[in-house]
């Protein structure tokens, strides 16, 4: 069954690609999910094809076969058996569906990043993309990482939507203001590929655009550790978190009048409604900006705002200061 | 014209405001009563994108929309809804008024009374509501000033009065609507046009009112009683 | 010559006392309450916006030409793809078959003298006209860059363009629909004459039927949609707007509500159009009429739950996007049964290829194709690559242009000469479908291979690799633009010069064939008693009278 479908899938491609003659019919594939999307692309379009080929050519015959040959032809009766209509009905479903599971598979799979990616972060602008690697590198639509390792993107705006798009990958996730969307690949091919805004931002959305550069792991951590800004996410949000003094309420022993940070972070707290919720980047990121609309369990909620001055990096860098607090006291533990 | 049309005709010939390009005034009425029912569904889902964007933020912010709720005026959003449906009651009572074939002062006497009500309800909402609002400086928009003991939830508080502004605002605009073909309705029945046998407008326009006091019933506890107002302590 | 031509003991059209000589002036027009009149304002309406807004494509196609731009700036170039949706949908497609021919056709295919209410019919008209006034004005003063998707935050809080009046004339234009609608359901539910039971209605009047459903239903979400984004826009309010709490998300699930039901509005009614031309020049019964009935009930309720998939991208959770892809399929079944069965109904037909029967097939072969690729749209995993590119475009244009206008145009030249009571020239009708079938596919096929190959859409200049593509799409841009001037030409032409038509003659069945061309204005000159089904070929009388 599956040696069939491979045969079918092959000949579709080889169909395919002769159509492509000098025009190339699909982008590099770079990522470990482009191969599979490129096969249920090739598989609908085996299907659109198959499908119009079909109407065209029984619509060509009839046309000719039963072209009006005199005014005073009738035609006979024809009746529409119940069957026909059910079997093209039927079938038509169970393509759809087989097309339904194959594709929410790959879906869910590229929905779901492993628990070890490496993490990146990206803040869209108009219109620019700034993306900062934990260890500190910072660029602007560049994107460096390494073959074979999976990469967890998470992304904000600064102002409009925009979208992260990699066509090599075959991925993309719009970037909203306001929240956090994230985007995980794990890069297969070295090179060098596209990076596009797709999602219309203003007038220059068509120059938000940039490269992906996928390096050998050893030409990555060359690149990691050269240039000037290499002062890791966490060290530069333990700055701002010492400029803010945030340490005067949130003592690390829990005895301030805020809670601790201490190994919080995707950890569940308590609410004073009673409930609990996981601690991730986008809790941190409310409490920062709308604190108390959600008070925290046992605290009294009077923590000071601080919308307006902190930029969407320098939350990013508190976050990566945050989730690294705990980390470093287990480290220091042993 | 159909057997039964011309059959009608010769006993029954139809009234004044009947449509030529129906085939009888039964014909007539069914189609003023359906139109006005389909055009009620839209206006349902007209305002239902209002209530779907209110329950969303509602179930985002709700400490903000119970400090927004408790700036709101709730005697006079009580004393409207009493209002409100009083005028519907005169609304069916000028509708039965006609059905019966009582005097035509009868049915222009509810009309009356029913845009009086109706035109309290507007002046007690604007004088009342929201220009005593705008002077307390919680129209957005219009110098809506944060208050300090709102803390962070005040724009989540802005976010409430604009709804609160929107919905009665669309409300209150239909009910002007409303006013208009009460007017129109009331100049028809001086000139003697309604009686036990032609009464639709009367009755599609009643459908009207009743709708836009439906969508205020929905309105005052939204708005008006979030966060057990009157709760033991609150 | 086709069998096109009038039956030689025919009154010439000039001796009747018709819908078009009744009354002369500019005030029986403006004030007319007939609703063939009124489908001719509307005609001329929205062939006025359509060339409007062909025109922004023509420059958009031309600026294409070069990666870097050839002919207009970045903020130029966001304006005209703008304009270019925004009329091209709302006030091109959405009135199009509706307000012309479904205004002019609906009554007389039921056997009515009008519709239920005409003086709300002209009333719509005007609401149009006012729709159509503030989008000029909003064009005319600068336009807007939003696209005809306005998502905020941008359109709310930073767009420097006229976002407001072009709101507002968008807004005013759904009044429009909802009285249309509204207008035809209550006709189609009330007003059929005796003998015209539901299942013997043409299928074109189901199709208007399931659109009216969309209009009534769909319409004023967009409109209190739009409300809000203007008043955001306005009083510097944040229902949308992240700052202050808003979701911009909240937007775009409220605006697809109505938008993706509205694609529906827009292509249903052309469903309804391959009806009535593939049974008229097949001279054959429609194969399984319930079915293509029940089928556009059906796509009409299940649009309302599928505008989800249009937001795949946006972060929304894992278990959303499985629930829109599988509505999304099931929407695409409908569809596919009426293909199938227009197919079938050619089969021992006795088959003629006058110019609304090319545009017939046309038709069933381009929607086919197009609707087929959106198959790759509502599958989750190919939707993330495919979203925001030139596939998308490519998809929608296919069933826009491909479909929903060949069979507008397959309508407008099937009863061109029922409406004028003139005939076109047919062989340059013939042709000028060839030429817009050509540069249809040249101008957007390749965008297909653009959009799988990354090329995002809304981009005014490109990476260098993509251009052979995009001038292969210009230059069937061009072709395409040449092929809607000539109908232009020679339908102008035909109103003085055409010869004149017969009641009947494509020798078709449905009970607009049985009165004058044009028709009279209270559409029959005797009562309306219908007896059989419809489509009803095999046993009727085909030849004209």
């Amino acid at each position: 069954m599956m040696g069939l479908s491979q045969f079918g899938l092959n000949a579709t491609k080889a169909a395919a690609s002769s159509l492509a003659l000098m025009i190339p019919m699909q982008p590099p594939a770079a990522s470990t999910i482009s191969g599979d999307i490129d096969q249920l692309y090739y598989l609908l379009t085996g299907i659109t094809l198959f499908f119009t080929v079909l109407i065209f050519s029984i619509i060509f015959y009839f046309m000719v076969k039963y072209r009006r040959r005199s005014n005073d032809e009738r035609p006979p009766d024809v009746h529409s058996p119940l069957v026909l209509e059910l079997a093209w009905t039927v079938i038509p479903s169970l393509i759809c569906v087989v097309i339904f599971v194959w594709s929410s598979i790959l879906y869910i799979r590229s929905s779901r990043p492993p628990a070890a990616a490496t993490e990146i972060f990206v803040v869209g602008k108009q219109w620019m993309w700034h993306l900062q690697h934990p260890e500190g590198p910072r660029e602007i639509n560049e994107l460096h990482v390494p073959v074979g390792v999976p990469v967890k993107l998470t992304m904000t705006s600064q102002d409009v939507i925009h979208g992260f798009y990699v066509p090599a990958f075959r991925l993309k996730k719009d970037v909203l203001p306001g929240r956090y969307t994230s985007l995980w690949f794990e890069a297969s091919e070295v090179g060098t590929y596209h990076l596009f805004c797709t999602e219309f931002c203003g007038t220059n959305h068509a120059e938000m655009i940039g490269w992906v550069y996928v390096m050998s792991p050893e030409d990555y951590a060359v690149w990691l550790s050269g240039g000037e800004n290499s002062e890791p996410m966490a060290q530069q949000g333990e700055q701002i978190f010492n400029h803010y003094t945030c340490g005067y309420c949130h003592v690390a022993d829990g005895t301030g009048r805020g809670p601790s940070l201490v190994g919080i972070f995707g950890k569940p707290e308590k609410l004073s409604s009673g409930e609990s919720r996981v601690v991730d980047e986008a809790v941190i990121r409310q409490a920062l900006l709308q604190p108390n609309s959600v008070p925290v369990a046992g605290y009294a909620p009077i923590m000071p705002t601080f919308q307006g001055q902190l930029t969407e990096e320098q939350i990013l860098q508190l976050i990566a200061y945050v989730k690294s607090l705990g980390v470093q006291e287990r480290a220091s533990a042993r | 014209m159909s057997e039964t049309a011309v059959n009608e005709i010769a006993h029954h010939p139809n009234p004044t405001g009947f449509a030529h390009q129906f085939e009888d005034i039964d014909q007539q009425h069914e189609a003023g009563r359906l139109g006005m029912w389909i055009f009620l569904a839209t206006e349902i889902l007209f305002f239902g994108g209002m209530f779907t964007s209110y329950t969303i933020y509602r179930a985002l912010h709700l400490p903000s929309f119970v400090i927004g709720s408790h700036l709101l005026e709730v005697q006079f959003g009580a004393t409207n809804t009493v209002v409100l449906i009083c005028s519907s009651l005169t609304m069916a009572l000028a509708i039965r008024s006609a059905q019966v074939g009582k005097s035509k002062s009868t049915i222009i006497f509810y009309l009356v009374l029913t845009m009086i009500l109706g035109a309290l309800f507007l002046g007690l909402k604007l004088r009342f509501e929201w220009y005593h609002d705008y002077l307390e400086h919680i129209v957005p928009g219009f110098g809506f000033v944060y208050r300090p003991e709102w803390g962070s939830a005040a724009p989540g508080v802005q976010m409430f009065m604009c709804f609160y502004f929107f919905m009665t605002g669309l409300h209150a605009l239909h009910m002007v609507i409303g006013l208009g073909i009460l007017a129109v309705l009331v100049g028809m029945a001086a000139r003697g046009r309604f009686t036990s046998k032609y009464y639709v407008p009367l009755e599609i326009s009643g459908l009207y009112w009743h709708f836009v006091d439906i969508v205020w019933i929905f309105l005052f506890p939204l708005l008006y009683l979030i966060g057990g107002r009157y709760a033991a302590g609150g | 010559m086709s069998t096109a031509i009038a039956d030689i003991h025919e009154i010439p059209a000039e001796s009747q006392v018709n819908y078009l000589n009744a009354s002369y002036g500019i005030k029986s027009w403006l004030l007319t309450l007939d609703h063939k009149r009124i489908g001719l304002l509307y005609l001329g309406t929205i062939t006025l916006m359509f060339l409007i807004g062909g025109v922004a494509a023509v420059l958009m196609r031309l600026n294409l030409i070069e990666p870097t731009g050839a002919l207009v700036e970045p903020d130029t170039y966001n304006k005209l793809f703008s304009i270019h949706g925004i009329i091209m949908v709302f006030f091109f497609l959405v009135p199009s078959i509706p307000a012309t021919l479904g205004n002019f056709l609906i009554p007389i295919m039921i056997g009515a003298r009008d519709v239920a209410f005409p003086r709300l019919n002209l009333m719509s008209w005007y609401v149009f006209v006012t729709g159509c006034v503030f989008a000029l004005y909003a064009v005319a003063a600068g336009g807007v860059d939003t696209g005809w998707t306005f998502y905020p935050p941008f359109s709310s809080s930073y767009s420097h363009s006229h976002v407001v009046a072009m709101a507002l004339g968008i807004f005013i234009a759904g009044f429009s629909s909802i009285l249309t609608g509204l207008n035809f359901i209550v006709t189609i539910h009330k007003m059929r004459a005796p003998g015209m039971t539901w299942f013997r209605l043409p299928l074109f009047i189901w199709a208007m039927y399931a659109t009216s459903l969309i209009f009534v239903l769909g319409t004023p979400v967009i409109a209190v949609t739009l409300l809000l984004l203007a008043a955001e826009r306005l009083l510097h309010v944040g229902i949308f707007d992240p700052a202050i709490g808003g979701d911009p998300l909240l937007f775009q699930h409220l605006f697809w509500f109505y938008s993706h039901p509205a694609v529906y509005i827009m292509i249903l009614p052309g469903m309804g159009i391959i009806s009535e031309l593939i049974t008229a020049f097949s001279r054959k019964k429609i194969f399984g009429y319930s079915f293509v009935a029940f089928s556009s009930l059906a796509i009409a309720i299940i649009s309302f739950v599928v505008w989800g998939h249009h937001m795949f991208v946006t972060g929304q959770s894992i278990y959303a996007g499985l629930v829109f892809s599988v509505l999304s399929f099931v929407v695409a079944i409908p569809s596919a049964v009426k293909v199938f069965n227009w197919t079938a109904t050619l089969y021992k037909g006795s088959i003629s290829y006058e110019a609304p029967m090319l545009y017939a097939l046309g038709f069933i072969g381009l929607f086919t194709l197009g609707g087929l690729t959106g198959l790759f749209l509502a599958s989750l995993a190919t939707d993330v690559h495919l979203n925001g590119t030139y596939f998308i475009v490519a998809h929608f244009h296919y069933i826009m242009v491909g479909g929903a206008i060949m069979a507008y145009m397959g309508g407008l030249h099937y009863w061109w000469p029922k409406i004028t009571g003139r005939m076109y020239p047919d062989l340059w009708a013939r042709f000028a479908a060839l030429v817009i079938f050509v540069g249809f596919n040249l101008t957007f096929f390749p965008q297909f291979v653009l959009g799988y190959l990354g090329m995002p859409r809304r981009y005014g200049v490109y990476p260098q690799e993509f251009q052979v593509l995009n001038v292969l799409s210009s230059a069937g841009a061009s072709i395409l633009a040449i092929g809607y001037v000539i109908p232009l030409v020679y339908f102008f032409w035909s109103w003085n010069y055409g010869p004149p038509a017969g009641p009947n003659p494509w020798g078709a069945t449905g009970l607009e064939w049985t009165t004058s061309s044009p028709p009279p204005t209270e559409n029959f000159e005797h009562s309306v008693i219908v007896t059989e089904d419809a489509y009803n070929y095999p046993t009727a009388d085909v030849t004209s009278e």
